[in-house]
């Protein structure tokens, strides 16, 4: 017979064993594509599968030379972080404004934002496709950058509104009083208090915009194409070479995984609208 | 603060969100009711319902549908029940949790065209996949899952990628479950089942609304996966409804009829939103 | 002269009418307390008086300056929130000067007042510490010094003591006590404790449903209330409310009928006209138990031994229970007869539309 702290202690041992089995079957895809980037395509093809073999960083200098990696990650970074920065420009006063004056229209207004996040790309995919096309827009930055921008321009309000509403009220009186002007305390009070919640908004966007297919997939072609749609490039058949293609994929993903790893929560805020906190 | 400040703030975002959404879809509106096809311009006068007609009679129309519902069901009860038993496994403390729960995540970051290809690839393909050597080395026959399974394929690349998030939203959830309504449980002679099946998942309610209403509205606009993996084919196996627009449009470049589908697709979304909205703004305190 | 004169002040929220016309004056250094129970506007009425919250109609003026429309930074107030409400991103120093520096005060003259405030408030070794690290009376002072550092012209206090546990609470009671005999200041202060406002005062306003149901030093509103209200809100444990059922006149005085005996009371004592129907407030520390000759009798239903006295509650002939104090160490048990006697000078009676309607006992023998 087990005692009862024995029996607690195996019981924690088999959920934990379980939970990392399972942790590991879903993370192996993502292990699989790192291991195999530092293959030759012949070890990467080879059966059964080979775990140990000597590293090489060829593919990397290859996946640059054959795609312009360079470019095209550049294309990502310009496109999240450009329209994630105008977004937040957009986006800060009108979720100050909804929540330190909230009128009894506000509550619609957010769900009117929200209710235009629900629009599917598809329904509207041909007139922005001829919009673009007729100002100059197509396979270019700046097209891509006005996309995103309005497409998570929602999520951010919604974001930057539920933490501004979070701050203590009576901390934005006892500035009041102290003599501080509306401008005082936008800048000495609400953004140090709210930096936080600011960067993790900005890092659910960058995220969202950088791994965003759609329209980088239907907008852009090789110019403007931000790494989705250059990794979709290796999808033709024309051979396996996959330890290129896993090489590409590692350096598409890890900066946005790592990213990701460190703003799960804020992500589950952003993406349920706050729903669930 | 003046009420003329407040506007003037909230201005920039609501004129560019209301210019969003009404100028596309009222083009694809009007769209939808022309003739209109990008190799043969200057012919673009009115004919009503044609272009709806067109599209519900293409032969594609009847499987995309039912792809779209299949692949959307399918994932839901996938990502739902797996999500609520991982994140139930995961809640209590045991050795590496951290780790766990990150590596658990993982999937939902990376990109849906890397995502498809890895597992288009490495995973299924029918020689060198390691799906193949597993079969192999048990004695089976390898599948070749694309063109086998090919809906079933990406049931499984969409799966994988939107459990993550299943779990991240119910551990976030689980975190603010009452620990003394568990102990008054455990006082009054409940097992660990008869916790979970009466106060976690009742606790889950509200949470796996949402997480279905936001994959629905994500699922039912399934692209880059498709694009990448299967094409749609083999036929239409595999081919969704905005795969199916897509095809109308950029490939066919028959617009009118892309932009007939294209409100398909919208009016089925609003359906689903319609019913998200209800359930945020219920909890929503301005 | 008054200092700080509010006239006809009236709030509306959308459909609730927070404050109905409130006029009050408030001498300059005095220690003022609103009380009442929560919901009953005492907190919108310090809010509106700081410019947290905008009049709907009425008049602020605050030394000889019409204040109405005035942006609360411009009041010339300083205000310590229930909360404390300190930033957090800043330190204990910078807590205390954020107002001075907003002020664009030269920074040897913050320097100086800064520490003779945290001198006085024991803040010297906590000024480089952030809010989070300090204990919740620690914060307290804080939040004190932060007001102090200003020299308004009237400190504002929103139920500054409710965050902290009793014990605290009562030590910071008797340091507020010594800062307003320090400063001199005039001081606003909003509570629901009328442990508090007792203490504390100079003058107490009791509020009730958005009007000031009465004012006055904390002995005049304890001995002459003017309404059941008041009667009941102040003291502990409560008045005694018994129903009399039937008056008779005699010669001098009004014979009271109250069920369970009769109670003589002098006609002088009544202002204006006798009533039909009279209720009798008697204050538990205002009846006694005695072993014979008692006004009225009841058995003992259950005694609350507070150590330094216990509260009997007895149950009256005629079912109605009242509360009685009785010293620590009387010889009492659950279930005994007891007389009471009542110390009929204090007894105060109400008219049907809870009014007080008789006087003072000593009021009519000095007259």
């Amino acid at each position: 017979m087990m005692t009862l702290n024995q029996q607690r202690k195996f019981k924690t041992f088999v959920t934990g064993a379980f939970a990392w089995l399972i942790a590991l079957l879903l993370f192996f895809p993502i292990f699989w594509m790192f291991i195999t980037s530092f293959k030759t395509e012949l070890q990467a093809i080879s059966v059964p599968p080979s775990l140990f073999f000597e590293p090489t960083l060829d593919n990397f200098g290859i996946v640059q030379e054959r795609s312009d990696y360079l470019k095209h990650a550049l294309n990502s970074v310009v496109t999240s972080f450009g329209s994630t920065l105008i977004a937040l420009l957009i986006g800060v006063p009108a979720a100050y404004a909804m929540a330190f004056n909230p009128t009894k229209k506000t509550k619609d207004i957010l769900l009117w934002m929200l209710s235009t996040k629900m629009l599917p790309a598809v329904g509207v995919l041909v007139p922005i496709y001829i919009l673009s096309r007729d100002y100059g827009l197509l396979d270019s930055r700046t097209g891509l950058v006005i996309i995103f921008t309005l497409m998570n321009l929602p999520i951010i309000i919604w974001m930057l509104f539920s933490y501004f509403k979070d701050l203590p009220k009576e901390i934005l009186e006892a500035a009041r009083m102290d003599g501080a002007s509306p401008w005082d305390e936008i800048v000495k009070v609400v953004l140090p208090l709210s930096i936080g919640g600011i960067s993790s908004t900005a890092l659910l966007s960058i995220i969202l915009c950088w791994n965003e297919a759609f329209w980088s997939l239907n907008l852009t072609a090789s110019e403007a194409a931000p790494l989705t749609a250059m990794i979709a490039s290796y999808s033709s058949p024309e051979g396996l070479f996959w330890a290129k293609l896993s090489a590409a994929s590692t350096l598409a993903c890890a900066p946005i995984v790592i990213f990701g790893w460190f703003c799960q929560k804020q992500l589950v805020q952003g993406l349920t609208f706050g729903a669930v906190k | 603060m003046k009420r003329s400040i407040t506007r003037l703030l909230m201005a920039p975002s609501v004129i560019l969100l209301l210019i969003w959404m009404i100028v596309p879809l009222s083009m694809t509106i009007y769209f939808s009711t022309i003739r209109f096809n990008l190799l043969y311009p200057g012919q673009n006068n009115f004919v009503g319902w044609m272009n709806f007609e067109f599209f519900i009679t293409d032969p594609g129309f009847m499987p995309a549908v039912l792809n779209t519902l299949i692949l959307l069901i399918s994932v839901l009860i996938i990502t739902v029940v797996l999500g609520v038993a991982l994140s139930a496994l995961i809640d209590k403390p045991f050795f590496g949790q951290g780790i766990v729960r990150v590596l658990l995540i993982s999937p939902f970051f990376i990109m849906p065209t890397v995502n498809a290809l890895i597992w288009k690839n490495m995973m299924m393909n029918p020689v060198y996949g390691v799906f193949a050597w597993i079969s192999q080395s048990l004695g089976l026959e390898p599948i070749d899952w694309l063109s086998d399974f090919p809906l079933m394929s990406v049931i499984i690349m969409v799966s994988w990628q939107w459990l993550p998030f299943a779990i991240l939203v119910f551990v976030t959830a689980l975190q603010s479950q009452d620990t003394e309504q568990k102990e008054a449980a455990q006082m009054d002679g409940a097992n660990g089942w008869h916790i979970f099946r009466y106060l976690t998942i009742p606790h889950l309610a509200r949470p796996i609304a949402v997480v279905v209403m936001i994959e629905t509205i994500f699922l039912l606009a399934i692209f880059a996966e498709i694009f990448v993996s299967t094409g749609g084919g083999p036929g239409y196996d595999s081919t969704n409804l905005a795969y199916l627009i897509y095809n109308q449009a950029l490939l066919q470049y028959d617009v009118g009829v892309a932009s007939a589908g294209g409100l398909f697709a919208v009016i089925l979304a609003n359906i689903v939103a319609f019913f998200l909205i209800r359930a945020v703004g219920k909890n929503l305190t301005v | 002269m008054s200092y700080l004169t509010i006239t006809e002040l009236q709030k509306h929220y959308d459909s609730y009418h927070a404050l109905r016309g409130i006029n009050l004056s408030i001498t300059e250094g005095e220690f003022v307390v609103f009380v009442g129970p929560s919901g009953c506007g005492k907190s919108t009425l310090l809010r509106t008086i700081a410019g947290l919250e905008s009049s709907s109609e009425g008049s602020i003026n605050l030394d000889n300056r019409d204040i109405t429309e005035l942006a609360s930074s411009k009041r010339d107030l300083a205000m310590v929130f229930q909360s404390y409400a300190l930033y957090p991103h800043m330190t204990v120093a910078d807590n205390l000067s954020f107002a001075l520096r907003l002020a664009k005060v030269p920074d040897s003259e913050i320097a100086e007042k800064v520490r003779s405030v945290s001198a006085s408030l024991q803040l010297d070794p906590l000024l480089d510490r952030k809010p989070k690290e300090l204990s919740g009376g620690q914060r307290q002072r804080v939040a004190i010094g932060r007001a102090i550092v200003r020299q308004p012209k009237v400190f504002l206090f929103d139920e500054p003591l409710s965050n902290l546990d009793a014990a605290l609470r009562v030590q910071m009671r008797l340091e507020l006590a010594r800062l307003h005999k320090k400063l001199g200041t005039t001081m606003i202060y909003v509570t629901h404790d009328q442990v508090e406002a007792m203490t504390l005062a100079d003058r107490v306003v009791i509020l009730n449903a958005g009007q000031i149901e009465q004012v006055g030093t904390p002995l005049e509103l304890y001995r002459q209330p003017n309404s059941r209200f008041v009667a009941e809100f102040i003291g502990t444990p409560k008045m005694n409310l018994i129903e009399v059922s039937d008056v008779t006149r005699q010669d001098e005085q009004l014979s009271l009928d109250i069920g369970v005996g009769k109670i003589a009371f002098p006609n002088e004592r009544i202002n204006g006209p006798v009533p039909g129907s009279i209720k009798l407030g008697i204050r538990p520390e205002h009846m006694h138990l005695v072993p014979e000759g008692g006004d009225i009798s009841g058995k003992i239903e259950l005694v609350e031994h507070l150590g330094s006295e216990a509260y009997t509650h007895i149950q009256l002939d005629n079912q109605q229970t009242i509360i009685v104090k009785a010293p620590a160490r009387s010889n009492i048990q659950d279930g005994q007869l007891v007389q009471i006697k009542l110390d009929l000078d204090e007894v105060i009676l109400f008219n049907e539309s809870d009014r007080v309607i008789s006087k003072l006992a000593e009021d009519v023998s000095h007259a």
